[in-house]
């Protein structure tokens, strides 16, 4: 399968395979009106299947949007067909509007206007909690 | 301006001071009594409540200030959908410091991060209730004598027992803890308070679905109400109210120095027979709590004896 190398853009990389479509969900990428890629189950010499996603135009994404829905993904900014960056993701310390907290005793429920924030938590540091009332997503 | 939201907003160190604090008004309360004379303490109580309110406003009108507020949600501009960030900006020009009780988890949170003058969460839904845990801790500090080095059963609904999630984390900051947790299976510690506070800290525990057969190992006995108001199903809270009731029997086959407590009120789960027992702290306990607040409010206004 052959897909054309973009000029200016945006590559998101080693995507876990099966998460490019929620990916694309989250960061609206629906709305753009340039060439979009979607790439599911590439082949990986370190993941064995990955997904890719190709955005041939210089917009902003949300880089905590796609550290949660796969940590350790990688995304690369092309210019004139050139890798200029290299960006290595990981889980980040804060979601802010990404998920909404699901505990009905939560007051993220029932304030108007407030930010659904959610921290990284754990020893492990490999779990979300809500910033208000401490659920899990 | 430093809040209250979490026990855990207060460093070991900062505890002691306070019951320090604390100690010093209980011998020495003239020395108090106008340390906030020009202050007003305003009680924002989204969900009914007795003791913890009036302990409040108490501790402010001890410390010469004066109380404004409302005691439910009825009273209050919420009624018209106003929320909680409106309703605290508003106070904020109205009072010095805020005590708030809401039943949604997190309102204390959001009030903070709105006001521009000091919030205390006096209780969020079944999340969290620091100043009954600095209530507790200095009941444990006059009827212990130290913070170290204890076996303590806590029992009753550790599900949605708030009181319950605060004094964990506030003794697991203390050496030689052990944690006997007695609950029936749906009330059990929820796995974040658990994780965090015993597990990820190498606290030794034990859970039990029987008061009887621990009773005997406990320094301290915190029992808890099983409560009406956090429970979705009128079922299932007729079903577990009356899981564990303490009776002289079952005190008979605790320690002689074991304590007793309980964050009030109770509706049968220890049995008025317990009362003149003096190993039976609770109503110790619920006067203690006037001292810690004042403690409280003079640390947040930052007033000086």
């Amino acid at each position: 399968m052959k897909v054309d190398s973009i000029v200016n853009g945006i590559v998101i990389d080693h995507i876990a395979a099966g998460k490019a479509m929620t990916l694309y969900r989250l960061l609206e990428l629906d709305k753009l009106d340039c060439p979009v890629a979607v790439i599911q189950n590439a082949p990986s010499e370190f993941m064995g299947k990955k997904d890719i996603i190709k955005i041939d135009s210089n917009v902003d994404v949300n880089l905590d949007v796609i550290g949660y829905v796969s940590p350790n993904v990688t995304v690369n900014i092309i210019r004139n067909e050139e890798i200029v960056e290299k960006k290595h993701l990981s889980l980040p310390k804060k979601l802010t509007n990404i998920i909404r907290c699901k505990n009905p005793r939560c007051i993220t429920t029932t304030e108007q206007g407030i930010d659904h924030i959610f921290m990284l938590h754990g020893a492990d540091r490999n779990e979300y909690r809500c910033y208000y009332c401490d659920a899990k997503p | 301006m430093k809040n209250l939201i979490n026990i855990l907003d207060l460093s070991v160190e900062e505890i002691a001071e306070l019951i320090e604090v604390a100690d010093d008004i209980i011998a020495n309360p003239a020395k108090y009594r106008h340390v906030c004379d020009d202050k007003i303490l305003a009680t924002l109580f989204f969900e009914p409540s007795t003791r913890t309110r009036l302990s409040f406003e108490s501790a402010m009108l001890n410390l010469g200030g004066k109380v404004l507020g409302f005691s439910d949600a009825n009273s209050s501009s919420s009624t018209k959908g106003e929320s909680v960030a409106d309703t605290v900006a508003v106070v904020s020009g109205y009072a010095d410091i805020i005590a708030m009780r809401h039943p949604k988890e997190g309102a204390p949170m959001v009030a903070a991060m709105h006001s521009t003058i000091p919030v205390i969460n006096a209780g969020d839904g079944g999340h969290y209730h620091p100043t009954q845990t600095l209530t507790d801790l200095l009941t444990i500090h006059h009827e212990k004598g130290r913070f170290d080095d204890l076996v303590i059963g806590l029992c009753g609904d550790l599900k949605f027992g708030r009181t319950v999630h605060s004094l964990i984390e506030a003794m697991s900051r203390y050496s030689g803890i052990r944690f006997v947790l007695i609950s029936p299976e749906e009330l059990k510690l929820p796995s974040f308070v658990k994780q965090e506070y015993i597990k990820n800290k190498n606290i030794e525990y034990v859970q039990s679905t029987s008061l009887e057969d621990v009773i005997g190992e406990l320094d301290i006995l915190y029992m808890t109400r099983v409560q009406r108001e956090r429970f979705f199903n009128e079922e299932d809270y007729l079903r577990l109210k009356d899981s564990y009731i303490l009776d002289k029997a079952k005190m008979e086959k605790a320690k002689d120095d074991m304590i007793v407590l309980h964050p009030l009120p109770r509706v049968n789960e220890i049995s008025t027979e317990v009362d003149d027992d003096p190993r039976a702290c609770y109503f110790r306990q619920a006067h203690y709590g006037k001292f810690i607040r004042m403690a409280l409010i003079m640390k947040l206004l930052e007033v000086k004896v």
